[in-house]
């Protein structure tokens, strides 16, 4: 345990001493900034819309107005995101052959790669959470429910949770950061839009391929319904990026 | 101690290391010596657990590295070709990562950082960010990184490389000093550092060994070049003189001379031929003129 934070650790420091981190984190927060006030502004719309004519009083649900499509979008950013935030992590050892100071520490393969996993996923939980002041300005002025709202929130760690384990696997294929970006990139929209393939292809496929995808596991949690099958998959996902990572050691050792 | 066997290390068709065998003893410093891409770091490589082997075995203080890394990993501080540190840092923050890495106690590591950075002179840029030092001080923390956690056994992988001579020379004095504490290895092409430093030396060239030399065998051989052919007399003079010569023949303009024991001190000798009047042009110690000979020998037979 303490050999992995001893990793956590350095890298958290390399995040924030180097601008990378806080160039992400404003980045994310203009553009999630400016979904949430373009829907907000749908939404005002619309409710004042439904309260002038009467009708469709009872649609009316601030969760589904406003969290649902804001969700949505925000994962959208995520696709982008989280790759740049990955992408050094094993990239950079590399070029820098610092990496050969790890390997040939008593640091087990598996807690240097659990250590730089977590520092990614600590960053990464931080952004998320600065994102809760929107949801502190619809609770000062008006009334959604919480529990849904925390669902949805939980869902969209556990999608960043995956994306932060593809990009490491990326990350520890190559030493260019920027090839580990592209590579994690693609991944995560290829698994994506998996399930589009799924919609149109034969019985069988269309089951495994829509399971696979990211969307159908999203589309749940970001409406507030929490499926214990969703967090198995998560959960899985993180687990195969992992293991796939470690497996990109052991092969290189012995080519 | 370090027992190597055997060891074999292919890179897809090429053999990097080829069946090489050698062991240094406990409070030894020996060297690796060899062209460039003679297999120097690959074998320093495996003998840190960086790299398997392919064949043979590697074996530090009687463990074998392939078989307990970690325990290995502990026993040994290494020295990369390439000093591996994270510019980001300062040497600081750099130097507790590194004894955390080692698993030392938390009430060690600030008695662990003073020492090393002492020991290392690295008081003047122990707050500084890594990617403002200099190369030498890079290299000294390099060293420091090495030895924290009080390893018994040292890699060094050509330490003096890219240095001034003050610095090399400032190098080479603690590496010396690490031979009360460790079993070191380093690794060199700089003929005068290992003739310097070193107890042993291991010639490699293509991942071949070629020979395994002590100071006791290249400490009793020296070579003069002199202007003109040296006449018997001188020869014969010089073994009358000093009981230590055993053999003394001029082959053309080459002096070539064996002694009985070794010699630190080879300037009695130059001494006497000075005295007679010999025009000395190049003295070759004894490391150097076996080198030579051994790898020329193999491009011979090559050839």
């Amino acid at each position: 345990m303490r050999n992995i934070w001893t990793i956590t650790k350095k890298e958290l420091k390399t995040f924030l001493y180097s601008p990378i981190a806080y160039i992400l984190t404003a980045f994310f927060l203009l553009v999630s900034g400016f979904f949430f006030y373009n829907i907000l502004a749908w939404a005002n719309d619309q409710t004042m819309r439904a309260m002038q004519s009467g009708y469709g009083m009872e649609r009316l649900n601030i969760n589904q107005m406003l969290f649902q499509p804001f969700f949505s979008n925000m994962t959208i950013i995520l696709m982008f995101l989280l790759p740049m935030l990955t992408m050094r992590l094993f990239a950079d050892e590399k070029k820098m052959r610092t990496e050969e100071l790890l390997l040939t520490s008593p640091v087990r393969l598996s807690s240097i790669i659990i250590g730089k996993y977590l520092a990614a996923l600590i960053i990464y939980a931080l952004i998320l959470l600065l994102t809760a002041t929107y949801a502190v300005f619809v609770f000062v002025h008006g009334n959604p429910e919480a529990l849904p709202l925390l669902v949805a929130y939980l869902g969209l760690f556990l999608l960043g949770a995956v994306f932060i384990a593809i990009g490491l696997f990326a990350s520890a294929l190559t030493e260019n950061q920027v090839i580990a970006a592209v590579i994690s990139f693609s991944a995560i929209m290829l698994i994506w839009v998996i399930s589009w393939v799924g919609e149109s292809g034969p019985g069988a496929w269309q089951g495994i391929l829509t399971y696979l995808s990211f969307f159908s596991h999203f589309k749940n949690m970001a409406s507030g319904v929490i499926d214990t099958q969703d967090i198995v998959y998560y959960l899985s996902f993180v687990f195969l990026g992992l293991y796939l990572t470690r497996s990109v050691f052991e092969f290189r050792k012995w080519r | 101690m370090i027992q190597v066997e055997n060891l074999t290390k292919k890179f897809a068709n090429v053999r990097a290391v080829d069946d090489i065998s050698f062991r240094v003893e406990k409070g030894k410093i020996w060297g690796f010596l060899g062209p460039n891409g003679a297999g120097k770091t690959t074998t320093m490589r495996i003998l840190t657990g960086y790299l398997p082997a392919n064949e043979g075995r590697a074996r530090i203080n009687g463990i074998d590295v392939g078989g307990d890394p970690g325990a290995v990993r502990r026993m040994v501080g290494y020295l990369p070709e390439v000093v591996p540190v994270y510019s980001e840092l300062t040497v600081k923050e750099f130097l507790r990562f590194v004894a955390e890495l080692y698993g030392m106690e938390r009430k060690k590591i600030r008695f662990a950082i003073d020492r090393v950075v002492e020991k290392t002179s690295l008081q003047d840029v122990y707050g500084r960010l890594i990617k403002n030092i200099s190369r030498g001080y890079r290299q000294r923390l390099g060293i420091a990184q090495a030895i924290i956690h009080e390893p018994e056994v040292l890699i060094l992988d050509e330490p003096t490389i890219g240095l001034d001579p003050a610095q090399i020379i400032e190098i080479r004095e603690m590496i010396r000093s690490f031979k009360e504490s460790a079993t070191v290895i380093l690794s060199s092409h700089i003929l005068a550092e290992i003739t310097q430093v070193c107890d042993g030396a291991v010639i490699i060239r293509e991942g071949r060994l070629m020979a395994t030399l002590t100071r006791d065998e290249w400490g009793r051989n020296l070579e003069i070049v002199t202007a003109a052919p040296v006449g018997d007399e001188v020869c014969s003079g010089l073994r009358q003189s000093f009981p230590a010569v055993s053999a003394a023949a001029a082959e053309g303009s080459v002096l070539k001379l064996e002694f009985r024991e070794t010699l630190t001190d080879f300037n009695p000798v130059i001494g006497y031929l000075i005295q007679k009047d010999v025009r000395i042009r190049e003295i070759k110690a004894g490391l150097e003129a076996l080198y030579m000979k051994i790898i020329l020998a193999e491009t011979g037979r090559a050839s």
